[in-house]
This record gives structure tokens, C-alpha cells and sequence, in this order.
């Protein structure tokens, strides 16, 4: 079935090229969203509509000049490192674990660690606010953060868990038994091979904690908006031309992280192929 | 490397080599579940004890226990088929004239309102106009004449009722049931029964939503399943890139497109389809467009890999066999690939589900689901209870389909981010 060499009948011909026709506009509808708004960011007009007036930059000035757009980049970066980190700590530490652990509980441990995927934003949201408000930790970074790491974890669990698996840990104990103490052989011997597992689970860490705007929504004060808290509201009240500006910069960090994301899923591919 | 441990000078000779092994293993399994521990407690904290805490919510009923103590328990043993007796009343002008001083009794009259509309006004009356306390005997004569409705059995019911410490009121409502003055269980009054509409308005979308990924989802799926690396490869970026790009961004963008001097009326009307601008968002089909558009890669990516596993030798021998093409699709493909488009259907349904974000931001008045109601009484009106209630019936459903697809895709790679 692959390709046309192996296509012998007229009615396969047909079939063929209607997944094509059919594949090709859904393409163009997952696209069209990502490039109607990028040249609606470097118009000089102040409408949001085509044809466009003329070329400028006047909007991306607009934004590195707002005090309140500016605040919220900052706000996304601190929150979206610290539960990275966070969540790389804690979702590694685990999957160490979970790779090595015999029980019959381990099902049940794995649906709790993965469930925050799984739980509706907005149930998450509301339990964090009842349950952090009386502790003083809405309206806060350090709310923020931890909420984010709970979000996060799950997918640094999956990525280093996957590359665990492809793991040989007779290589751990040859470590040890050659006398590197625990810290010394994760370090030089567990670490380098599940490097690539960790970082990609540390860019989809900080994708989830960069794109999550319902627990913003309901935790963070003024102080904390975030990027996307800060679209929200822009879409909420009137969609003026910066925050195509602002989509566009945050296209452009997702590109990146996609890229990086594939680059890494390819050295590891090679490297599995090297493996074994 | 046993070698090594055997000759071990510390290791006692004369325990079996059976026992040691065994021990060593138990001591290892320990510190792998040492490891796990940080990442439980930590979610202990921050999203398993914040959902129990919201479902003791939804079914918490401390207001008026706390605010008229004396009532609550004078009403214990009334047996609700006439009015309660002297020794009631007298509790009840204790506790209203305690509750005032403390300025407490808005707490129950929030609580009580819920149950009889208008009850914040009885009690606020009943409080402004209560001097002091009634004469020993006379203070079922004084409330009466108050506030009539202390003559009222339903009254006296319906603080019994939200006597705690645990309630099914705000569980029931979510329903759209109620208890009526006898305690049983009946539909709620007509303005107040919604939530059967929401929640079958959030199940036709996700449903809808779900059969409109499927339906784009698998020629593309096919088509990436099929092609050679190459190609294939490339044209992901085009299902990856929109997957990575935030969903405000994304939302942001349908609003653009969909608007009434937007992109897509504009090219319509250009092309002489159309003569006045249609409606395409804020209302259902745009919630539908931005919801499709979201979700589509989470059905696509399942389906793909489960097509990809499909070997072609299989649909070669259907043909050397001599079944027609279509038969052979139908017979032979389509089969393999139901794990795929289970998966991929359960995951977008799940997710569709607990949609807030998207319905917000295009959709109308009446195309809000579950999410935004539990936001609403979150934030809005502060009526937690009922938040709570909402909320866990929406975990349930959602809990439940997550059981099945864990089950589906067993040994299977979980892939996929949250995005709502």
C-alpha cells in the first residue's frame, strides 16, 4: 500500500488521491489559525483584518514597551523554570524508582503519578484554591509553582520511564560493585544514558507550565499574571494587534521547543540503533 | 559481580545463600520505593489532598451547624410532622441573637437560602426585629408573629435539613433533584434544574467534537501511516506544530478567522458565496472549530501509530487472495486500527470533557459546559458546595473513561500533553 507503484485499480487510484485531497485541506486547517495571525502582527494598521495597510513593527514595540506584557514574560519564565526544575527532580527521583520497584501496588502508584494529566484543569484548579487559600498560597509564585510541578511531573515520568526501559540496570550494579558510591554512579554511569529521556521531559515540563492559563486563572494574584493569563484577558476585552505580537512570540518559543524536542527524540533513536 | 558479594568478608557464611539473596532484594526494592515517596508526598499536598478536600465540599454542610448550635440540636429529635415544639424556638432566638452579636448569620442564611429561596430575608428580619430574649413560653408566639413563616413546617425542614455534618444537598442539585419537607427525593423547581442540560450539553460536545476528529483525523493518519519517512516526517511538523502551540494562541487566532470582517467571511464574500457576513463565532460552531482544531492531534498521533504497526504484507495477501479493495480495507485494515481509533476517540472525548478555556473564550451563553458552571460558582457566587458537587461528578465521569483507556492502551506509550 505504499505509494502509487503498488496502486492497481482504478477505484485504489480514486481512494488514494481522496486522502490526499482530504489530508491536504485538513493540513491547511490545522494551519491556517498559526499563519492568518502571523502577518496580522507586523501590520502598521490597528485592525485585524486583511488586506493589510502596510509593514511595520510598531505593535512588537508596543509590546516590549508595555510594563504589564513585559511583567507577564517574566512571571511565565520564573514560574515555567522553578517547576521545571522542580518537576525534573521529583518525576526522575520516581521513575528511577518505578523501574526498578516489584509490586502489585505499582499499577495504582503509576494512575496517582500520571492522573494530573488525566483530571480536568478546572477541578484541579478549584481544589488547589480551597485548599491553598486558607494557607496563604494563592496569589502567590511559590502556589503557582507548586500547582504547575503537580501538572508537570507526569511527563517527565513517561520520558525518563521510557528511556529507563531501554536501560540495562546490570549497569548500575557493575557500578557499584566496582565501588562507585550511589550519587557517583548515577552521575557518570544512569544520567548520561537517560539525558536525552530527562531533557525532553524538561521541555514538555515547561511547555505544560507555560501554556497552563485555568489554575493561573484561579491562584494568581495581579502580581503573578502570566503570559497566557494576560491573552486571556486581551481576548476577553478586545483583540488589539499586540496580542498577535504576543502569539507570535509564543509560537516562536513552541517552535523551538518542537525543535529541540525532535532533535533529541532523533540522537536518541541513533543511539537505541547503536545500543542494540 | 555475585562473586563480589559472596566473598564479601562481612557476609555470615552460614545463612543461606537462598535468604541472602532475598534480603538483598527487599532491600532494594526499598529504595525504590524511597525514591517514589518524594513525588506521593509531594502530590499529596499539591493535587490529591486539594481534590479530596473538593469533594469533602461537595459534601460538607457546617454553616448552620456552627451558627445555630442550640437549634440544630433541639431540632435533632423532631420528627418533622408538625411544627417543633416550644423548646426549638426558644434555641432558635438564642442562637439568632448569639449569631447577631457575632455577626455570623450571614453564614447561614447563605446556606439556608440555597435550600428555601428567600430564607436570607426570614432571618435577617427575624434578626433585625427579635429585641431581646422571649419571655420563658412565649417564643414560638413571638417568632410567629415576626416572620409568619415560622409557622411554617417547611422553615423548621429546611434547617433541619442543612443540620450536617454531611449533606447530599449540593450532590442532588447537581442532579436537578431536591428533598421536598418530608425529606424524599424529588425533580428541583424548573428555574433552578439546569444541570442535566449542562451536562448533556458537554457530552454532545465532546462527542461531537470526538466523531469530528475521527472523521479528519484518519485519512491523515493514513496518509502519514502510508507515505514513505521522508515525506511522512515533513508533513508531521504539520500536525506537531499546531499540537505545541498554545491554546491561547490557537483560540486567539479561530477569533481572527472566524470574525465577522474576518479572514473566512472576507474570502467568502470575495467569492460571491455569501452577500452579508455569517455568524461563525461565538456560538456553537465556532466552539466546535477551535475544540476540533485543538484536539485533532490527539487523535491523529494514536491512530498513526497504530496504523504504522499495520503490515502492508497483510493487505497484499487480501489482494492475492482476491478480495476486492474496498472489501479488503473493511475486512483486513479497518480491524487493526480499532485499538487506534478506541484510543484516540477516548482520549479526545476525556479531554473534551473538562474543556473551560476554548467554550469560554468562542462560545456562547448557552454553549458553556461543566467546566465553566464549576468556575462560575468557584469564583462568581461562591457557592463551593455546589462547585464541589459539580465538579466531582464531572471527575467521576472523567475517572471513569480514564480507567477504560488505561486499560486500552496497556503496554502501549502514553503520549500527549493537556491542553484546555
Amino acid at each position: 500500500m505504499s505509494g502509487d507503484a503498488s496502486l492497481r485499480t482504478a477505484s485504489q487510484r480514486i481512494a488514494w488521491r481522496a486522502t490526499i485531497i482530504l489530508s491536504t485541506l485538513v493540513f491547511i486547517f490545522l494551519m491556517a489559525p498559526i499563519l492568518a495571525i502571523m502577518p496580522l502582527s507586523f501590520s502598521s494598521g490597528s485592525y485585524l483584518t486583511y488586506p493589510l495597510p502596510g509593514f511595520s513593527l510598531r505593535w512588537y514595540d508596543e509590546f516590549i514597551h508595555s510594563a504589564r506584557w513585559m511583567a507577564s514574560v517574566k512571571n511565565s519564565m520564573i514560574i515555567g523554570v522553578a517547576s521545571t526544575v522542580l518537576s525534573v527532580v521529583l518525576g526522575t527521583l520516581a521513575a528511577l524508582g518505578l523501574a526498578q520497584w516489584k509490586s502489585r501496588f505499582k499499577p495504582l502508584v503509576l494512575a496517582i503519578v500520571l492522573s494530573p494529566v488525566v483530571v480536568p484543569g478546572v477541578i484541579t484548579a478549584v481544589g488547589l484554591y480551597f485548599f491553598f487559600a486558607p494557607i496563604g498560597l494563592t496569589g502567590s509564585y511559590s502556589g503557582l509553582i507548586l500547582a504547575h510541578t503537580a501538572l508537570a511531573t507526569p511527563f517527565v515520568v513517561i520520558t525518563v520511564g521510557a528511556t529507563l526501559q531501554s536501560f540495562d540496570m546490570n549497569l548500575a550494579r557493575a557500578a557499584a560493585s566496582l565501588g562507585a558510591p550511589p550519587f557517583y554512579a548515577f552521575r557518570r554511569v544512569i544520567l548520561p544514558l537517560i539525558l536525552p529521556g530527562l531533557a525532553s521531559g524538561a521541555l514538555f515540563a515547561f511547555a505544560t507550565s507555560f501554556d497552563e492559563v485555568v489554575i493561573v486563572l484561579f491562584m494568581a494574584g495581579p502580581e503573578q499574571r502570566t503570559l497566557p493569563r494576560e491573552m486571556f484577558s486581551g481576548i476577553r476585552e478586545n483583540i488589539s494587534p499586540t496580542i498577535t505580537a504576543a502569539a507570535v512570540i509564543l509560537t516562536t518559543v513552541s517552535v523551538i521547543l518542537l525543535a529541540t524536542m525532535e532533535g533529541l527524540r532523533r540522537r536518541n533513536e541513533r543511539l537505541k540503533g547503536n545500543s542494540g | 559481580m555475585t562473586e563480589a558479594f559472596l566473598t564479601r568478608a562481612d557476609a555470615p557464611t552460614d545463612v543461606p545463600l537462598k535468604r541472602r539473596l532475598k534480603r538483598a532484594e527487599r532491600a532494594r526494592q526499598f529504595k525504590a520505593l524511597s525514591l517514589v515517596l518524594p513525588l506521593l508526598a509531594f502530590l499529596l499536598f499539591t493535587f490529591l489532598g486539594p481534590i479530596a478536600g473538593m469533594l469533602w465540599h461537595a459534601v460538607d454542610d457546617w454553616e448552620v451547624r456552627q451558627v445555630l448550635p442550640h437549634t440544630v440540636a433541639a431540632l435533632a429529635a423532631w420528627d418533622g410532622k408538625d411544627l417543633p415544639d416550644e423548646k426549638a424556638y426558644a434555641a432558635l432566638a438564642d442562637d439568632i441573637l448569639a449569631a447577631r452579636a457575632a455577626g455570623t448569620l450571614a453564614i447561614a442564611a447563605k446556606r439556608l437560602n440555597y435550600a428555601v429561596n428567600g430564607f436570607r430575608t426570614i432571618l435577617t428580619s427575624t434578626a433585625r426585629n427579635l429585641k431581646a430574649q422571649p419571655e420563658p413560653g412565649t417564643a414560638k408566639e413571638t417568632l410567629g408573629k415576626i416572620n409568619p413563616a415560622w409557622r411554617d413546617r417547611a422553615t423548621w425542614a429546611a434547617i433541619k435539613g442543612a443540620s450536617g455534618p454531611v449533606t447530599s444537598f449540593y450532590l442532588l442539585a447537581a442532579l436537578d433533584l431536591t428533598r421536598n419537607v418530608d425529606g424524599a427525593i424529588v425533580a428541583a423547581p424548573p428555574d433552578q434544574a439546569i444541570y442535566r442540560d449542562v451536562f448533556v450539553r458537554t457530552f454532545t460536545i465532546g462527542l461531537s467534537v470526538t466523531v469530528l476528529c475521527l472523521i479528519l483525523g484518519f485519512p491523515v493518519a493514513y496518509l502519514l501511516a502510508t507515505l514513505p519517512a521522508g515525506p511522512s516526517n515533513l508533513l508531521m511538523i504539520f500536525v506537531l506544530l499546531p499540537f505545541w502551540t498554545s491554546l491561547l494562541v490557537r483560540t486567539c487566532a479561530w477569533i481572527v478567522l472566524l470574525q465577522s470582517n474576518g479572514v473566512v467571511n472576507d474570502s467568502l464574500r470575495f467569492l460571491g458565496l455569501i452577500d452579508a457576513p455569517m455568524r461563525l463565532i461565538y456560538n456553537r460552531f465556532g466552539v466546535y472549530v477551535a475544540m476540533t482544531h485543538v484536539l485533532l492531534p490527539f487523535m491523529i498521533l494514536p491512530l498513526y501509530s497504530s496504523m504504522k504497526a499495520i503490515s502492508p504484507a497483510y493487505m497484499r495477501a487480501a489482494a492475492s487472495l482476491g478480495a476486492p479493495p474496498l472489501a479488503a480495507f473493511l475486512r483486513i485494515y479497518l480491524p487493526q486500527t480499532l485499538p487506534g481509533i478506541a484510543a484516540g476517540s477516548l482520549l479526545v472525548f476525556i479531554l473534551a470533557l473538562g474543556y473551560y478555556i476554548t467554550p469560554a473564550l468562542v462560545g456562547g451563553g448557552a454553549d458553556q459546559m461543566m467546566s465553566y458552571f464549576i468556575a462560575l460558582y468557584t469564583t462568581e457566587t461562591a457557592n463551593w458546595g455546589l462547585a464541589s458537587a459539580l465538579g466531582a461528578l464531572l471527575l467521576a465521569a472523567t475517572l471513569l473513561l480514564g480507567v477504560v483507556y488505561g486499560k486500552l492502551v496497556q503496554g502501549q506509550q502514553v503520549t500527549g500533553g493537556m491542553k484546555n
